[in-house]
């Protein structure tokens, strides 16, 4: 790592983050990347495993997958590719292979954000091992079939830090599925994951994320994305499952012209959750936009933030933020955070955020075709939450709305 | 031959949001029955159409509601649909992103997981709704033509004993009217004899249009929240095509 990044990092191993709870970081034990034994495929993963994976979109069969990454706590355990577009494999792996790797770390995501990017910067130093995975797509090239990358926390009390760095050359094509999950026996843990993207002219990701946590997992993302002339990026982001505390906030940055984002989330408080989710999207480059949809719904006794800031800085950018949430308990909450900021004359941003209760008389109309009540407020939940996601390859799209419906199941 | 009754309205009462709708409510339909609610707007259709289905808002003040000889007025929707009543709403609310074929399903009594069957896909295409139109969310943006259709379709899904419908004639073209009226039909067993029919229905109408197209059996006038006469279809709808629902208002004062 640069120098100026360690002393950096080092001033911020105490910075609280603006959001979320303070978690303190002593409380969690700190594997070495070398716990867990290597494996060759995916498929290999003990049974237990490979169902909590099914359950994140993560195949261990790797059927119509172009690639596979798995960390284990803080061991990469398995990476495979089978595209010839694309490649995909361990960052410590990767920063061996690509001495100019290191020019896209800490690039995205600034190391001293907070004290989480601070930790995540500090045991690279100090083990010598960068955690997370590495994409990186060759210009022009196009792979319909997704990668797909698991983190998966194996051990009680473990935290788990990885810094993943992804790169799309010049019109290039990728598709990303990420699933991040637990092991049955875990209840507590930490969960840090460092991304950093970085999209070239004419590139398109499209990043879908399944997080389905033990119930007392505090989860830390930090995610920035850099986006060229001509470049897409869109995120789909499914939290429905029980969960301590999410915090998280990535950040676009639009220098680029004609540059299109889109941040799509689907989020279902449970029980104590506190979820404290945003996207921001800064218009730097002429002709950009952004859209970011989110839907939440608030059961038991959830906290639910949603956050968005959507800022244009230069002529003929364009931008649109919505938020719908559902309040179902009295005891939960949702807390919709619109921001929008101009700079520029020549733009044309609007939010929309709304919040209410379960219309009375869409339950009438289902209990009138012999659903219970209850029966009826769940499928009008379910309804509320599946929205439709777009710009996936069509196998991906099918493969998504299978992700969201079983995500949508525990609802 | 006497008609085993199905549905049994005794000196029925309702109030709705503290206002006193319906009174004296008396109405009797038999096994294999149609029967037609007539009467100007404003006049309690639609409550009487909700009452019996059981909506929370429409208050028993008095009297009871019969269905197979069992007392359901304090049963809830849910409970009153399981026993086999079936409705068709004039102006049903839009769910966004429930879908009209899971709706489907879970009138068939399909799982969700599964494909619709066969069957109901036929039916879907006899009511000129394709699977595209099944995906689209229940009720949003469709048209006037389309809410009915989609009515009737879930009706063809659940098979009830008892069918309301809720002027299904009104806001369609005539082409919709004769799909619409072809499978009442069917869903009302009109293509059996008298004798053999064991669905029943209540179709209620300001215009009586769709009765060209259905036959029923017993018309029922309904004036400002009283029933003013009962009888032959054909003879009430002659009088009201005489001279309106005034000649009903005179009929009211006699009884
Ligand atoms: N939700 C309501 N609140 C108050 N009054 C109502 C409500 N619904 C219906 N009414 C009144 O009840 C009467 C009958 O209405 P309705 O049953 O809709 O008649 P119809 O269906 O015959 O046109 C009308 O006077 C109407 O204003
Ligand atoms: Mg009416």
């Amino acid at each position: 790592m640069l120098q100026g990044a360690l002393e950096k990092a080092k001033k911020a191993r105490e910075k609280k983050a603006l959001y979320g709870e303070d978690i303190d970081l002593e409380k969690f034990i700190k594997e070495e990347a070398g716990e867990h034994e290597r494996l060759n495929k995916a498929s290999e993963v003990p049974k237990k495993v490979q169902e909590s994976l099914l359950k994140v979109g993560v195949d261990p069969e790797e059927k119509e997958r172009a690639g596979t990454f798995i960390q284990v706590d803080q061991s990469g355990v398995c990476s495979t590719c089978g595209s010839e577009s694309v490649e995909i494999m361990g960052m410590n792996v990767a920063t061996e292979k690509y001495s100019w790797l290191k020019d896209y770390m800490w690039k995205a995501v600034a190391v001293d954000a907070d004290k989480y990017t601070a930790q995540t910067a500090l045991r690279e130093a100090e083990t010598g091992e960068t955690s997370g995975y590495f994409i990186h797509s060759l210009p022009g090239s196009k792979e319909v079939f997704p990668l797909q990358a698991c983190m998966f926390i194996g051990d009680e009390k473990v935290m788990q830090t990885s810094h993943n760095v992804i790169i799309a050359e010049e019109n290039s094509e990728l598709h990303i599925i990420t699933g991040c999950t637990t092991g049955e026996d875990v209840s507590s843990a930490l969960h840090v994951g460092v991304s950093e993207f970085y999209l070239k002219k004419g590139a398109k990701i499209t990043f879908t994320m399944v997080h389905n946590w033990a119930e007392q997992v505090d989860v830390r993302p930090r995610t920035g994305i850099m986006v060229g002339d001509d470049a897409t990026y869109m995120s789909n982001y499914i939290l429905t499952s029980p969960v301590r505390s999410i915090q998280t906030y990535p950040t676009a940055y639009c220098p680029g012209k004609n540059s299109r984002i889109v941040f799509q989330s689907i989020l279902g408080g449970q029980k104590d959750s506190v979820l404290d989710t945003g996207s921001r999207v800064l218009l730097e480059g002429e002709g950009s936009s952004a859209e970011m949809i989110s839907r939440a719904v608030s059961k038991d006794q959830s906290q639910l933030y949603a956050r968005g800031h959507l800022a244009g800085r230069t002529q003929n950018v364009k931008g649109h933020l919505e938020c719908h949430g559902l309040v179902l308990s009295d005891d939960s909450m949702i807390y919709a955070v619109p921001e929008l900021e101009g700079s520029s004359t020549e733009l044309e941003m609007s939010h929309e955020a709304a919040i209410g209760k379960i219309a009375e008389e869409e339950v009438q109309y289902l209990t009138s075709r012999g659903l219970s009540e209850e029966e009826a407020a769940s499928m009008i939940v379910r309804g509320f939450l599946s929205m439709d996601i777009t710009g996936l390859p069509p196998e991906l799209a099918l493969e998504t709305k299978k992700m969201i419906d079983m995500s949508l199941k525990g609802m | 031959m006497v008609v085993k009754l199905l549905l049994e309205i005794n000196d029925l009462a309702v109030e709705v949001n503290g206002k006193q709708v319906l009174e004296d409510i008396e109405l009797r339909i038999g096994e294999g029955e149609t029967h037609v609610l007539l009467g100007p707007n404003g006049s309690g259709k639609s409550t009487l159409f909700m009452s019996i289905l059981g909506f929370p808002k429409y208050k028993v003040t008095n009297g009871e509601i019969i269905f197979k000889g069992e007392d359901i007025t304090n049963l809830n929707t849910t409970e009153r649909v399981k026993k086999g009543i079936g409705v068709s709403f004039q102006n049903p609310p839009a769910i966004r992103g429930v879908k009209l074929m899971d709706l489907l399903k879970v009138e068939s009594g399909q799982p969700i997981e599964d494909e619709l069957s066969p069957e109901m896909m036929e039916l879907s295409y006899k009511m000129k709704l394709d699977e595209r139109f099944l995906e689209r969310d229940v009720n949003l943006g469709f048209s006037g033509g389309e809410v009915k259709r989609s009515e009737i379709l879930q009706l063809l899904a659940q098979k009830p004993d008892f069918i309301m419908f809720d002027e299904p004639d009104s806001g369609v073209d005539i082409e919709n009217v004769v799909l619409l009226a072809e499978q009442i039909n069917i869903l009302l067993d009109k293509h059996k004899k008298t004798g053999l029919r064991q669905k029943s229905g209540l179709l209620i109408t300001h215009l009586g249009y769709i009765l060209n197209f259905v036959n029923a059996d017993t018309a029922n006038v309904l004036m400002d929240g009283r029933i003013a006469c009962s009888g032959s279809p054909a003879e009430i709808m002659e009088d009201i095509r005489k001279e309106g629902f005034k000649g009903c208002v005179e009929c009211c004062k006699v009884h």
